[in-house]
């Protein structure tokens, strides 16, 4: 008998696994939490202004002196920082012409359109219990495969533009795809494989971008590809003073298609119950293997439109292994942020989209690091990340136990 | 020692869990609490164990008041409790178990397990337990564990002693020994809190019967009581405790299983070629332990288990190697033994759920989009069809008691075109008022010439509910017997004995 020893079991089985749970609690946390963990981040942003302000330390060797000075110093500098960012990020009141005035706000939405894109290739995948890591790679994969389009061929534009974006999301699905793949069918972790997939997505692009016949610029000798052929490139949507392009509408729309897909589709529902409880959707005869690939094909082909984004919108001049642009990695934030939901996603997008844009201004106008906005961006997650700590300081009820 | 609650209230937000609840346990005595699941029960035992702390009254030992901050100290006053679910480790021996915790140590903290050993071998004897000092505690059957535990807490010391809800996981065989075990500690002079929902163990032990229902108590009651006055105590309202059937219309062999051999990914065999048919119209309920390869044959049943041999068939049409998918629409039913689990998708809507496994075609789909009109109208009717009390069908499934959520879950089979219903523990961990209603569906689905497989480690519900009755034990059948077999019979079956008037 000792073959068939079938031991009865004492406690019941464990649910799903505690890191599943937490991934959950993080990635699904309430709007209230999201808003308390800017407002966080902004404040202790505001500590590092002061601390790093040269003035603020002056005054500060004799602050017992006189304190005020102290104070009025720090005040200016955290004043001054942030209006700075405001002018650089949405509107402008120190120049007298409008066009210019709102003109930071069209860089703030240039900047969101991939940062919303990709944001919502990463919530997606998060509604699917999914950490897809890997859109850096995804994104260098599309863009080179959009920019490949864009160069190669002399089409019209309404064929061109549309396939050079098709082929980048199609490129960044299939590789955020063999990760899903390889999660359904061998289990193996999407984190693990996401990440290991931007260094070969990395090198592999750099390796095309450095040879004459791949994707290299004929006669150069730097790791770069030709300029992408006008009939390929965004459109200017406010004319040629605004570098706002078209890719901003795109991702507004991939907003709406996603919105449409989680909340109205059977697609979304099986999405939505594997992330939820992928046992309940097995024994519902969903198969939970093939959603995971399905999730991560859509998600690959979002993070796709944020690299076809770039390289057809923002940084036309040909392919590099800097297209990315840290998108990838803020996508993580931004879809945290957003709940991974599509309309929280498109507002977290804006924000930091804001951050990109006025960073620069802070910087140039405040002499203030541009170090301190990714501060301010990397507290921001930390401050999600860790909910206990956020309702520790708020002094907000934990969560009832069940 | 004595222990008294005095007008104990636990809060959890607006929620009041325990009401005022008052309780005295004498010593030498066996106090029942008897309330259905969710009645509060837990509750007023995690105050007295100092895992909750009471919002209001106080816990009063041998005329002192105590003031816990945690188990350590209520054990340290005396309090013992042996948990519904074992808190032992599998790996250590007995002796190690017992003494976690409040190990023995020596010089430069080497462990006593000498003194431990004796200690455990004492109490054992002296209550005739029968536990090996050194054996794993993995290797013991579950009954043995739990004395493990009953040691544990009288190693400390323990003169009141709270069991938790602990016969869920005996036999009929270990659960009499249980019973005499408390007879023993009750003559000991041991105050005893027996935490069940079973009517035929508080008749069985209990001195005096305490009922609670939605955390407060709604009356005592004497031992002799019946089980029809406690019930309706239990529940507020008469409740109808056997199950009207009449004699079953059979058909046709509708599910014939042949050798069904279910191993898992780590090579151990699960159910070793088991055989058996159900007819239409008739109910088969499998009983037996839990563990003993019944959770596999239900899953092998639905596809849901990846190394199948032998052969299922429904209708005639062959099921083993189909998905999951496939077999739900051969038209079989499934409930799964853990709702939460399986059954449920705890922050989808009770609409939502209602569609989990119809999300493929019609009605609640056209072309690839939600109907979400017609799912609403459906899970409206259904909210009113199967007494489901929730608030309105947008209510998260997670959020509804247990008898609830089974309840959404029966609707959801019940309502698709059934050819087979596989229900795996219908009724556990839910309220007498929604087993009763849960029971006259399973038995008005056989009389409409559905097939119906049961399982169930509740001998109760197995005799309620069986045209047949089959034992499995250890991956096999013990023998397949009809309805009205004797309790004892079965009892003895589910140990893996055949008794000679029964044929496999």
């Amino acid at each position: 008998m000792s073959g068939t020893e079938v031991k009865p079991r004492a406690t019941p089985p464990e649910g799903p696994s505690r890191s599943q749970s937490v991934l959950r609690e993080i990635a699904s946390g309430n709007a209230l939490a999201g808003v308390l963990a800017v407002f966080l981040a902004v404040v202790v942003g505001s500590l590092m202004i002061a601390i790093t302000d040269e003035e603020v330390r002056a005054s500060a060797s004799y602050v017992f002196a006189r304190p005020g000075d102290f104070f009025q110093a720090s005040w200016d500098a955290i004043w001054g920082a942030y209006t700075a960012l405001f002018r650089g990020a949405v509107y402008n009141d120190r120049v007298d012409d409008f066009a210019t005035q709102i003109r930071p706000l069209t860089e703030t939405l240039k900047f969101a359109g991939p940062l919303i894109a990709a944001g919502l290739g990463v919530g997606l995948a998060f509604r699917a219990s999914l950490f897809n890591i890997g859109g850096r790679g995804q994104m260098l994969l599309a863009g080179a495969a959009a920019g490949w389009v864009s160069f190669t061929f002399d089409l019209p534009m309404v064929v061109h533009l549309p396939l050079a974006i098709f082929a980048g999301m199609l490129a960044g699905a299939l590789w955020a795809g063999l990760a899903g793949l390889l999660k359904a069918r061998t289990g193996a972790h999407e984190v693990i494989v996401t990440i290991m997939l931007n260094y070969v997505g990395y090198y592999l692009v750099f390796f095309a971008l450095s040879r004459q016949g791949l994707l290299q610029a004929p006669g150069s000798a730097n790791p770069k590809s030709a300029p992408a052929h006008d009939s390929a490139i965004l459109p200017k949507i406010l004319g040629d003073r605004f570098n706002l392009h078209l890719g901003f509408v795109l991702a507004l729309v991939a907003v709406a298609l996603v919105w449409w897909l989680l909340n109205r589709s059977t697609l979304g529902y099986r999405i939505r119950a594997v992330g939820e409880n992928p046992d309940a959707a097995r024994a519902a005869g969903i198969n939970v293997g093939r959603t995971y690939t399905v999730v991560m094909l859509i998600a690959g082909a979002l993070v796709g439109l944020a690299g076809a984004n770039q390289v057809l919108g923002t940084v036309t001049s040909g392919v590099t292994t800097d297209l990315d642009a840290g998108i990838g990695f803020d996508a993580i934030t931004v879809a945290l942020l957003g709940r991974s939901k599509p309309l929280g996603i498109l507002g977290a997008g804006l924000l930091f989209g804001a951050f990109k844009a006025g960073g620069f201004a802070m910087q140039a106008s405040e002499g203030i690091p541009v170090d301190i906005v990714l501060v301010v961006q990397s507290l921001i997650v930390l401050f999600i990340a860790a909910p206990p700590l956020v309702r520790a300081i708020f002094r907000l009820p934990a969560k009832e136990a069940k | 020692m004595k222990l008294v609650l005095r007008d104990i209230t636990k809060r959890f937000g607006s929620l009041v869990a325990n009401d005022r609840i008052s309780l005295e346990v004498l010593p030498g005595e066996v106090h029942c609490l008897l309330g259905e699941n969710g009645a509060g029960k837990s509750t007023l035992m995690n105050v007295l164990y100092g895992l909750y702390r009471a919002d209001e009254g106080e816990i009063v030992l041998d005329d002192v008041v105590q003031h816990f901050s945690g188990p350590g100290d209520a054990m340290a006053a005396g309090i013992g409790m042996v948990h519904q679910h074992f808190m032992l480790i599998p790996v250590f021996t007995v002796t190690e178990n017992v003494m976690l915790g409040n190990e023995a140590t020596g010089f430069a903290g080497t462990l006593d397990l000498d003194a431990a050993r004796e200690r455990v071998r004492e109490i054992s004897s002296r209550f005739g337990f029968h536990v090996d000092p050194d054996a794993i505690v993995e290797d013991l059957p579950v009954g043995v564990q739990q004395r493990v535990e009953i040691i544990k807490a009288l190693s400390r010391d323990a003169e009141v002693l709270v069991f938790d809800e602990p016969t869920a996981v005996l036999t009929p065989q270990e659960t009499d020994e249980l019973m005499d075990i408390m007879r023993q500690l009750k003559e000991a002079g041991k105050a005893i809190v027996f935490i069940t929902h079973k009517l035929r163990e508080v008749r069985a032990v209990a001195d005096r019967i305490t009922v609670i229902r939605r955390g407060a108590v709604v009356g005592e009651a004497e031992p002799t009581a019946t089980n029809a006055e406690l019930a309706a105590l239990m529940v507020g309202r008469p409740v109808e405790l056997t199950v009207h059937k009449d004699a079953p219309q059979l058909g046709d062999d509708a599910l014939v299983v042949r050798d069904l051999r279910v191993v898992d990914a780590l090579g151990q065999v699960h159910l070793d070629g088991i055989s058996f048919t159900i007819k239409a119209g008739e109910v088969l309920a499998v009983a037996g332990v839990q563990g003993n390869g019944q959770t596999q044959l239900t899953e092998a049943l639905l596809g849901l288990q990846d190394h199948v041999e032998g052969s299922i068939t429904l209708d005639g049409k062959e099921l083993v190697g189909r998905s999951v998918r496939k077999v739900l629409d051969a038209g079989v039913g499934f409930i799964p033994e853990d709702r939460q689990t399986d059954g449920l998708v705890g922050s989808f809507s009770i609409a939502e759920n209602l569609m989990l496994n119809r999300s493929f075609r019609s009605p609640f789909v056209r072309r690839g989009a939600l109907r979400r009109d017609a799912l609403e109208t459906f899970a409206e009717q259904k909210l009113q069809d199967y007494d489901v009390r929730a608030p309105d069908i947008h209510t998260h499934a997670g959020k509804l008691s247990g008898g609830n959520q089974q309840k959404v879950v029966v609707a959801r089979e019940l309502s698709r075109d059934l050819r087979l219903l596989v229900a795996a523990q219908p009724t556990r961990g839910v309220d007498v008022g929604s087993i009763e209603f849960i029971h006259k569906q399973v038995i008005a689905t056989r009389d409409s010439g559905i097939p119906v497989l049961v399982v169930s480690t509740e001998l109760d519900e197995v005799v309620a509910l069986a045209d047949r009755i089959m034992v499995l034990y250890r991956g096999q059948v013990v023998g397949i017997v009809p309805g009205d077999t004797p309790r004892e019979t079965l009892g003895l079956m589910m140990t893996g004995e055949r008794p000679k008037d029964v044929v496999a």
